[in-house]
């Protein structure tokens, strides 16, 4: 197999090389024996676990959108909705399709693809006018379409059942398998859909469209007179991250079994972002670090933090503490978090180095060389 | 119909001083002021607080408009949002001006993060009443001894009795004071503006808090208008009063004012046509219409690269 073939970890070299080795090898390990440990240790975190690693999904999707192609997508739960209530539409006995109704759901493996799909066509849709616009505004017209979505499903409530949410949601079928009653199956299933779509996203950053989309984020004239068709370039961006939207919003529709318009809100999109921002833009390992980090605060750790909130509360027999909801504070949190890392470390935690010495050239005042060694630190790497 | 456009008119005169506080800040750094709707909910919390502290609280029938009060919840509203965005601009935007853009508007994403919580924090999830101290007054049915479904009430006069006076005040002092021309200088061109001497600086942090009084005396008129207020009004407020800004050309003052009204005009006869649960479909889908087709706005300039 010779070096491009392999893409991105194959490009490093000497230790660098085998340092990535080893940490994808156990990453993956780790992902895969966690079921056995939360067994032995008995943490109970598999029900946890899968929204968190869905979540990453969508990051490693929206990162795509955002860290590779450079376009601020504020309306990412759009296409997440879309992907729901399209599996919804094909497999629920409540589906406004008659021939599902009448007991003829699409499978869900069809379903999933066709649910993204259609999330991907949604991108077009919304993609094709508004990419000319400019970053912020781009920015506006993503995050009025996400309000629209939800909006819509809540006021149709003829096709889509309104508030009310639409229940059940067809399983996936594999013989063998059953979905409905245990979380491992789930979490397997999404565990190998998020390593394809690491593969995926991380096989085209290295890629010429992911050269393209580097060459567009950092200067949109240059790559147009390099030959970039700005338009498909975005364009593919834009919808191939609403496809992994979709597909992780069809996963999920079938593990809650029901799905309501509140579920795909604004905040949704917004903590999306800020795992990639928080991990650092662009790099993939940052985006699942960061994913991990924030769904881990999220879901364990406020669960934790409450629960000694509470025992703290009871022992000093203090009612505001022993009923104080600690997850109140998640939008601080999550806006702390934001202002802070853009005036601290815009780059993120784990930063790529292009992506790093693309926020920090101006402040040098060096921006050639800065993106000159940064091309070198890629090529290194 | 008729009904429609009255209440789309005064609803408009706020989101036109919304709108403001975004136009203003965009025309001079090129930033959407994300945290501006969150600013003017805790703007209607500061009037709420105010008018709690000074024994107007919600009952309804206090004898007599207690217009001192109403005099000191909007100073304290104007001041404390201004102050308020003065901060944010010290603390999450200057830090970044030099930024690539999209770090500023993440910045103030943040911000109204923030801002949302601590209502959130200071009066609870749920809808709080807003003391109704205005005469119920009807001029048509008054005046003209009609009872039709169309109003104007005391209500209707004093919003826009407010809102045109402090829109014609902020035009003033754009066009005839000195930090006005400053402000300008600084929209052109910051780099030359700093280089024939004006403290661009202090002349950014004017802007905001400009913008942070408009907003805060929208409060009030929200407040004694609506009788109502919620700590998650800001998204869509400022959403709104976004899509205003765009509407009139983004940067251009006058074309927020216009925006503002034909926004509240489209949102009420929206809500007479299709129903309330159509509204916010209705603006968010102009927004994007606006921006597709026609970014620069009613009133706004063709530029460049910038669209």
């Amino acid at each position: 197999m010779n070096r491009s073939n392999l893409g991105w970890w194959y490009t490093a070299t000497g230790a660098a090389r085998e340092r990535r080795l080893w940490g994808t090898a156990g990453a993956i390990g780790l992902a895969l024996a966690f079921p056995l440990i939360n067994r032995w240790l008995g943490l109970g975190w598999e029900a946890k676990l899968i929204p968190i690693a869905l979540f990453i999904i969508l990051a490693l999707g929206l990162n795509v959108v955002v860290g590779f192609a450079g376009l601020l997508d504020l309306g990412y739960a759009a296409f997440f909705a879309i992907g729901a209530y399209t599996v919804a539409f094909l497999t629920s006995p409540v589906s406004p399709f008659a021939f599902v109704r009448e007991g003829h759901p699409v499978n869900f493996f069809l379903a999933m693809l066709i649910s993204a799909a259609v999330a991907a066509g949604f991108g077009v849709l919304l993609g094709a006018p508004t990419l000319r616009l400019r970053g912020d505004y781009l920015a506006i017209v993503t995050l009025g379409f996400g309000e629209i979505v939800p909006l819509v499903v809540k006021n149709t409530p003829d096709i889509t059942k309104g508030t009310q949410g639409m229940n059940p949601i067809g399983y996936p079928e594999i013989p063998g398998i059953v979905f409905a009653l245990d979380p491992v199956p789930w979490y397997y299933l999404i565990v190998a859909v998020l390593l394809v779509s690491v593969l995926i996203t991380s096989r085209l950053r290295t890629a010429r469209i992911g050269r393209a989309w580097a060459a567009m984020r950092e200067d949109e004239v240059a790559a147009a007179s390099m030959g970039i068709n700005l338009v498909t370039t975005k364009l593919f961006a834009f919808s191939l991250g609403a496809s992994f939207s979709g597909f992780a919003g069809s996963i999920w529709a079938s593990y809650l079994q029901v799905i309501a318009p509140e579920q795909f809100d604004f905040s949704v999109s917004i903590f999306v972002l800020c795992m990639i921002i928080l991990g650092g833009l662009g790099n993939i390992g940052g985006v699942i670090a960061g994913g991990v980090l924030l769904g881990g605060v999220d879901r364990i750790l406020f669960d934790w933090v409450s629960g000694i909130v509470h025992g703290i509360g009871a022992a000093i027999n203090n009612q505001d503490l022993q009923f104080m909801d600690v997850s109140r504070s998640r939008q601080m949190i999550f806006g702390i978090a934001l202002v802070f890392m853009m005036l601290v470390r815009p780059e993120g935690l784990f930063p790529s180095a292009r992506r790093k010495a693309e926020l920090h050239a101006a402040e040098e005042g060096e921006v050639v060389a800065a993106q000159e060694r940064a091309v070198l630190v890629e090529i290194d790497e | 119909m008729t009904a429609a456009i009255v209440i789309g008119i005064t609803n408009g005169a706020f989101i036109a001083l919304i709108a403001l506080g975004y136009t203003l800040v965009y025309g001079i750094i090129e930033l959407i002021n994300f945290a501006h709707g969150d600013l003017f909910m805790l703007g209607t919390f500061v009037c709420l607080t105010t008018l709690t502290l000074l024994g107007f609280s919600t009952e309804v029938g206090v004898s007599g408009t207690p217009w001192w009060a109403l005099i000191l919840a909007i100073l304290a509203a104007m001041a404390f949002c201004g102050g308020l965005n003065v901060l944010a601009e010290r603390v999450a935007y200057r830090p970044l001006r030099r930024a690539p853009r999209l770090a500023p508007l993440i910045s103030a994403i943040g911000v109204s993060f923030i801002f949302l919580n601590i209502g959130l924090f200071w009066q609870g999830p749920t809808p709080r009443r807003f003391p109704d101290l205005l005469p119920q007054y009807d001029f048509i049915s008054q005046f003209l001894g009609l009872h039709t479904l169309v109003r104007f009430t005391f209500k209707d006069l004093f919003v826009l009795s407010l809102a045109i006076p402090l829109m014609l005040g902020l035009a003033w002092v754009i066009q005839n004071t000195r930090m006005g021309k400053a402000m300008r200088a600084v929209a052109q061109d910051s780099e030359m503006a700093l280089q024939m001497g004006i403290d661009v600086n202090r002349v950014i942090a004017f802007t905001f808090l400009l913008g942070g009084v408009l907003a805060g005396a929208a409060s009030l008129m929200y407040g004694l208008y609506n009788n109502n207020t919620v700590f998650t009004l800001g998204f869509a407020a400022g959403l709104k009063a976004f899509t205003a800004a765009v509407l009139g050309g983004i940067g251009n003052v006058s074309g927020a004012a216009l925006g503002g009204f034909v926004l509240g005009l489209l949102a009420s006869l929206t809500v007479t046509y299709f129903g309330g649960q159509w509204e916010n479909v209705g603006v968010f889908s102009l927004l994007v219409i606006i921006l597709v087709f026609r970014p620069t706005g009613l009133l706004g300039q063709v530029q460049g690269d910038r669209a």
